[in-house]
């Protein structure tokens, strides 16, 4: 097949943004380890975008690995599967670190569990082809990314089949990986683009042949050398370039990247295919291949344990379901100066307030801060130093957006275009006031009544 | 025992639940806004402390005393916590102090101390809500209701009057802007940049100015768009004045940049307030635009009027009218600036 290998317009970076301590380094040495089986996982039936699951199975029955758990008939949404051999129990609630109450299913660990290895092998070992791909048809790679449960594994969680099903109104041009974490700590992207590269690519590669894009690229941030080095070498003799950004926050936000990589601007209020693009996390392309390849549904995620407030920082292979305090359990426990456990990282990240919350296919990682890293100066009148406006990626002006949600003032929040705000935290990163300017835009955009 | 009950039960409510983002920029806090414009004022201090002595200092006392007590003594009949800690008295104070000539009478330092907290900030709701430059606020008024203390007449030195003064290392009897508009005397470049000419406490020394700017810029305490904006448009102007008169009067360069007896553009820019309210006084982040591109209008504004001021009026100088004037069109530059959101025609 002949591609036309176009190069990518964008200038590496986007305007505005911040630079926050960026602190990888406490956790991006650490090799990638298999969490041991947890006793029980308790699974949440949504952990996505969309539409609840209902569950497909009864209590005290038998599971194994990629068993289907839960399901929904919705367009948007994605089949949860067990993560664990073992035995369901009742249905129960969960509480996500966002605060949602959501139904789950507990499954108790049975005797039998694969070893660390051969899970490690399972997930992203073997051989990793990226030639004869053409062999699956698009329709085939959707609806496996579809039938495996397959969402976005960045953060945002949207069910990856609808991004990647044909829309014969949006044709797409470009598949854009998103390698960029540029959450300050996280590293479990990179330790996945360092030790397994090649299905990344070959997920890359089968995104690309699903929604017919000529393109394929894999965007990075200039912190990761390294990542750049393997990701180049795995994509040697493919068209999958890899495209090196400048580092700042928010360069993993679809929009930034799309910006920086190639040079479009997503319409506001608008999605990342109406510039031809479609984004997916190096992560979910790994995912991808294994669902496409071996017909093995998400079942596990790495998630990164970091921060100064964790005894011994690392990378997880971890069961969707298991709970923090698994993972924090394992990698020696909080510090006695731990202050915040986080979901996620330290600029979107929610915090947890009860650790038996379980992880989830958005899960990136846990970061527990300590009393030093989460003290904040007291909070003054704003003094329309207008930094805040100089810090937003979406240039918009979050001193009044902020005002606006204050005073429930719908009209000048949509006047200042409330809706267009990623919540991304950077006004409140650097406002000298100490304002919780994202906090009260986040609360006025939910509060705000819908047209 | 925190820790203790911490390690064996991590789930202790003693982890903080709070939203997002969970880091913040520490060196930036308005106190430390305020601190780096006191850092910032230090070269200016020290001119002043060269060339007006203790008179200097005594001015900074009364000046920044009472606007500490004003804003004390404000909060409590507010009930509210008294907020000094943020030091923008202090910096009001100063500023104030820095923009009075060396004699003017304690009396006429407290009323325009206490004016500036009062009726520039307090009553529009303390930091962050006034409309206009607090401290030029109490400046003008104590300039309008006292001008025979304050106004022109009162840099001018009667050393035949006061035999004590000690002031002696200054080369002219008026400011430079008197000079200039009443006789038409220039003073040298030199004596501009190094302040060894009347003025007020701050404006003298144009170097002073200069570095203790840049501090505020480099760290971005103060947003290079402004003095940009005032320095621009003053060059523009004057170069435009010069060109006229070069081409009508004849004149070489050097009389273009200001030198030997002829008061150029060079002159305009270094000479008077200019630099220091460029700088110290238009920044005021609370009194000006919220975007870059408001700011650089808002500079523009302020070295217009500044030199509309000086051409046209009966003032010598016009820093303080321009800034307030500017001042009261920032609501309207914020609202013609507003960024267009990142996807939007
Ligand atoms: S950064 Fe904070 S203090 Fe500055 S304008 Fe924005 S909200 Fe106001
Ligand atoms: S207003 Fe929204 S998009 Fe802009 S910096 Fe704040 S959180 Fe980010």
């Amino acid at each position: 097949m002949t591609r036309t290998v176009l190069t990518p317009a964008g200038r590496g970076t986007f305007a505005h943004g911040v630079h926050p301590p960026e602190r990888k380094n406490l956790a991006a040495d650490a090799a990638i380890e298999v969490l041991p089986t947890p006793t029980q996982v308790k699974i949440p039936l949504l952990q996505h975008v969309g539409a609840t699951c209902e569950s497909k199975v009864k209590s005290k029955q038998e599971l194994a690995i990629g068993e289907l758990l839960a399901d929904s008939e919705a367009f948007i949404s994605a089949p949860i599967h067990a993560s664990i051999n073992g035995v369901a129990g009742m249905q129960s609630v969960a509480t996500l670190p966002n605060g949602r109450h959501v139904p789950a299913v507990p499954v108790a660990a049975g005797e039998n569990q694969p070893s660390a290895e051969d899970l490690f092998k399972d997930v992203f070992g073997g051989d990793w082809p990226t030639s004869g791909l053409e062999q699956y048809a698009p329709e085939q790679i959707v609806q496996a990314a579809r039938d495996g449960g397959l969402v976005g594994q960045g953060g945002a969680a949207f069910p990856t089949y609808v991004k990647l099903k044909h829309n014969p109104e949006k044709p797409i041009d470009t598949i854009l990986l998103n390698g960029c974490e540029c959450e300050p700590y996280l590293t479990a992207d990179y330790r996945m683009m360092v030790e397994t590269p090649s299905p990344i690519i070959t997920g890359a590669l089968l995104a690309a042949r699903a929604c017919s894009a000529k393109r394929v690229l894999i965007a990075v941030e200039d912190n990761k050398p390294l990542a750049v080095d393997t990701l180049r070498r795995a994509a040697r003799g493919t068209d999958v370039q890899v495209v090196v950004l400048k580092t700042k926050y928010p360069q993993g936000g679809e929009k930034q990247t799309i910006l920086a990589t190639l040079g479009r601007t997503v319409p506001a209020g608008g999605l990342p295919l109406d510039v031809g693009v479609v984004v997916i996390n190096v992560g979910t392309a790994a995912a991808l291949a294994r669902a496409v390849l071996r017909g093995k549904p998400l079942t596990h995620r790495v998630v990164c344990v970091t921060g100064a407030g964790i005894e011994r920082p690392g990378n997880l292979l971890v069961p969707i379901g298991a709970s923090y305090r698994d993972l924090i359990d394992y990698c020696g426990g909080l510090k006695p100066d731990a202050a915040r456990v986080i979901a996620g990282g330290p600029m979107m990240g929610f915090t947890l307030g009860d650790l038996d919350t379980p992880v989830t296919k958005g899960t990136s990682g846990v970061t527990v801060l300590t009393e030093r890293d989460v003290q904040r100066p007291g909070e003054t009148n704003c003094v329309r130093c207008g930094r805040c406006v100089d810090a937003c990626p979406m240039n918009l002006v979050p001193t009044r957006l902020a005002l606006a949600s204050r005073g429930k003032d719908w009209d000048l929040a949509k006047k200042y275009h409330i809706t267009s705000c990623v919540e991304c935290g950077c006004c409140a990163y650097v406002c000298p006031a100490s304002l919780p300017l994202v906090q009260l835009i986040r609360m006025g955009k939910a509060q705000m009544p819908k047209e | 025992m925190a820790e203790e009950a911490k390690n064996n039960e991590p789930s202790a409510p003693v982890l903080h639940v709070a939203p997002g983002p969970h880091l913040q920029d520490v060196n930036l806090t308005t106190r430390r806004m305020m601190l780096d414009v006191l850092i910032g004022l230090a070269p200016v201090i020290v001119a002043a402390t060269i060339f007006f002595r203790q008179y200097a200092w005594l001015q900074f006392g009364v000046c920044v005393g009472t606007c500490c007590l004003s804003e004390a003594i404000c909060s409590a009949i507010r009930r509210k916590p008294i907020p000094l800690p943020d030091l923008s008295a202090v910096v009001t104070g100063l500023i104030l102090a820095l923009s009075l000539p060396w004699n003017s009478p304690i009396y006429v330092s407290v009323i325009g101390s206490a004016v500036a907290i009062v009726l520039g900030k307090v009553i529009f709701g303390g930091l962050g809500q006034n409309i206009f430059n607090p401290a030029m606020v109490g400046r003008a008024f104590v300039m309008l209701s006292f001008a025979a203390a304050i106004g022109a007449p009162a840099y001018v030195l009667h050393t035949g009057e006061n035999p004590a003064n000690p002031i002696m290392d200054v080369v002219s009897g008026a400011t430079p802007m008197t000079a200039l508009k009443e006789s038409g005397g220039v003073t040298p470049l030199l004596a501009l940049l190094l302040g060894n000419t009347y003025g007020s406490l701050g404006e003298t020394s144009a170097l002073a100015c200069l570095l203790g700017g840049m501090y505020l810029c480099i760290r971005r305490t103060a947003s290079w768009e402004i003095p940009a904006g005032v320095i621009l448009a003053a060059v523009v102007i004057s170069s435009a004045i010069e060109g006229y008169l070069a081409a009508t009067q004849g004149g070489g360069l050097l009389n273009f940049i200001g030198n030997g007896g002829h008061w150029g553009v060079l002159s305009e820019v270094l000479g008077g307030a200019l630099l220091f309210g460029a700088f110290f006084i238009a920044t005021d982040p609370v009194t000006s635009p919220l975007t870059p591109k408001g700011k650089f209008i808002f500079g523009l504004g302020v070295g217009i009027f500044i030199m509309f001021i000086r051409k046209l009026s009966v003032y010598p100088e016009g820093v303080m009218f321009a800034v307030l004037l500017m001042n009261s069109v920032t609501p309207l530059i914020n609202r013609w600036t507003v960024p267009k959101p990142l996807g939007t025609k």
